[in-house]
């Protein structure tokens, strides 16, 4: 079980990178210790910022200082940064074009039994929404890391929203493919397309694999990209099959299934099936616990596919 | 050039600005346009040749509503034009809109939702500071916008990390959309309060006189280790009996008979300040 988030992957990349551009500031809400970010407060004091709890302060003042030539990172619980500081990420970093990543750490339902209040099931919605904004969750620390490799080096907005806990490797730290904005091809073949974001890039994963045991071949993409979504990956798998699962931590609103249904319900139509949380408070519980309740982990999503295949 | 009667000359600019778009918020505008002349041909080290350059002072217009008075300084200054703007205002794809917008030349940053213009620039004058650059920070907010509570986040900042080089302005007109603003939301006591939160607080009596904020903007210059609040005590609708502190003016456009009245009472205000 591989024990490091990829809350420390993001912290490791900002600080190798840190030491060599003196512009690189990382901005917390009283959330160095949640984001994972003591170490970089710690070995580079002069590209810290802490505004304490104030979210909506954290947002603007990075777009702020990224407007005198900062290479800005705001990091916070994605609940708060996606939606309490929405119209700081609308108006300072994407309608004025500021070069802030907006990092949301402890996504999704990963705060647990903390509630509704710390989950985040809207951001990709809201932050989607967003003119000008880009959106990215990606699935495990490698591709987080070569993410944030890539994203220190542009400067336009994004949004990047990471979970709070370990999660299995998707990919070796040899073996991590990625194109930016292209989705990562897992598996090819069959009439299904299993197309999943973040922390459930795993599970479809396993569930592609318990599938496969059962004779049932299926493609898996790794939709880390969600806004630019990768369009020509999710025609291209859609033209080849008869079912499109998606897989989310997110409503069934307005999320990456969403957009996938409408891509393909426009260019070339077949059955889409989205897999997400519910329209409700979710259960009391762990990730792993909440994801087993709603079937959102591999044997959950196999057998959805299974039922939705008759077998 | 006496700037309190270049305040009137802008005054007629800003109201053809609106007459020709038909909206702005004509009220603010008339009680913020000394303190933008103050800043914009007194104080800060900003011109058309100078955008790019990392040492510039920087400005944030944070009630962004009153953008007609921002249009009329940025034309008479020369980043843009004015004719341009009287042309386009509003209109059918125009860059010209009722808030600021940086894509155009001398815009710093985007603003319209109120209670953000502060925190931008705690965040400008922070970078300021770890560049050592020598560059002031302004922001001029209103005093209906002092309800929004990332204002207070904004003002907390600002004094936690002693930024020196940050200095608001606070157009206080006492009026807002709704009416008064004792009536709407109370920010009595204003000095007291951000005296409280450890700023540098100035208050101008005369808000529309140039020369009274710009001895202020002066002051705060010389103040280290904390950052100033200016409370400019100004009039909305200031410079026509019409329109002076009536709420119903906050976005009123005036008809040709109100449009002539307040020309003719521009003038005649005008003779007086050259009198004064």
């Amino acid at each position: 079980m591989n024990k490091i988030h990829n809350r420390q992957a993001i912290c490791d990349v900002l600080i190798k990178e840190g030491k060599k551009d003196r512009d690189i500031t990382v901005l917390c809400s009283d959330s160095r210790g949640s984001a994972s970010m003591t170490a970089f407060a710690d070995t580079l004091p002069d590209q810290f910022v802490e505004v304490g709890i104030a979210e909506q302060n954290l947002v603007s003042i990075a777009a702020g200082m990224a407007h005198c030539g900062k290479k800005a990172f705001a990091v916070s619980p994605a609940s708060f940064i996606s939606t309490r500081s929405y119209e700081q990420c609308k108006v300072d970093v994407a309608y004025s074009h500021t070069n802030v990543k907006l990092i949301g750490i402890s996504g999704g339902v990963s705060y647990g039994a903390l509630g509704m209040s710390h989950h985040s099931a809207q951001d990709i919605a809201a932050m989607s929404a967003i003119p000008g904004m880009r959106v990215y969750i990606p699935s495990d620390r490698h591709q987080t890391a070569k993410l944030f490799e890539y994203l220190i080096r542009d400067n336009e907005p994004a949004y990047i929203r990471v979970g709070r806990n370990p999660v299995e490797d998707v990919y070796t730290e040899q073996d991590a493919p990625f194109e930016m904005d292209k989705a990562v091809w897992l598996r090819k073949g069959g009439m299904i397309t299993i197309i999943a974001c973040g922390e459930m890039v795993r599970h479809a994963l396993d569930a592609a694999i318990i599938l496969e045991k059962e004779g049932i071949n299926t493609t898996v993409l790794d939709m880390y990209c969600i806004k630019p979504i990768d369009k020509n990956a999710i025609l291209a798998a859609a033209e080849n099959s008869d079912v499109i699962f998606t897989v989310e931590e997110h409503s069934p609103y307005g999320g990456m299934g969403s957009m996938v249904s409408q891509i393909v319900g426009s260019n070339c139509p077949k059955k889409v099936i989205n897999l997400a949380l519910p329209d409700a408070p979710v259960v009391t519980g762990s990730s792993k616990e909440v994801f087993t309740h709603y079937g959102l982990t591999g044997e959950g999503i196999a057998e959805t596919v299974k039922r939705e295949l008759g077998k | 050039m006496d700037l309190n009667l270049k305040a009137y000359e802008l005054r007629k600019d800003i109201v053809d600005i609106i007459m020709a778009g038909g909206g702005g918020h004509i009220g603010g505008d008339m009680s913020v346009i000394e303190i933008l002349t103050a800043l914009y041909y007194d104080r800060m080290n900003i011109s058309p040749d100078n955008t790019d350059d990392p040492e510039r002072d920087r400005f944030v217009l944070s009630k962004g509503h009153c953008m007609e008075a921002y249009y009329a300084v940025l034309a008479d200054r020369g980043f843009l034009n004015l004719n341009d703007i009287k042309d386009r205002y509003s209109k059918y794809q125009s860059p010209y809109i009722g808030h600021p917008n940086n894509k155009l030349k001398g815009i710093e940053m985007n603003s319209g939702s109120l209670g953000h213009g502060l925190s931008v620039c705690v965040g400008m004058a922070l970078a300021g500071k770890k560049n050592n650059s020598r560059y002031r920070v302004y922001t001029v907010m209103g005093d209906g916008e002092l309800a929004e509570g990332s204002v207070w986040e904004g003002f907390m900042a600002g004094a936690h990390y002693g930024l020196d080089n940050l200095c608001t302005v606070i157009d206080k007109n006492n009026l807002q959309i709704s009416g008064f603003t004792k009536d709407v939301m109370s920010s009595d006591d204003l000095n007291e309060k951000l005296t409280a939160f450890g700023w540098n607080v100035i208050e101008v009596e005369k808000g529309n006189d140039v020369y009274a904020v710009a001895d202020a903007l002066k002051k705060a210059e010389e103040v280290k280790g904390k950052p100033t609040a200016v409370i400019a005590h100004t009039v909305k609708g200031c410079g026509s009996l019409l329109m002076e502190n009536k709420a119903g003016w906050h976005h009123k456009v005036p008809n040709s008979e109100e449009y002539a009245r307040i020309i003719s009472d521009f003038r005649l205000r005008a003779e007086e300040v050259h009198h004064e």
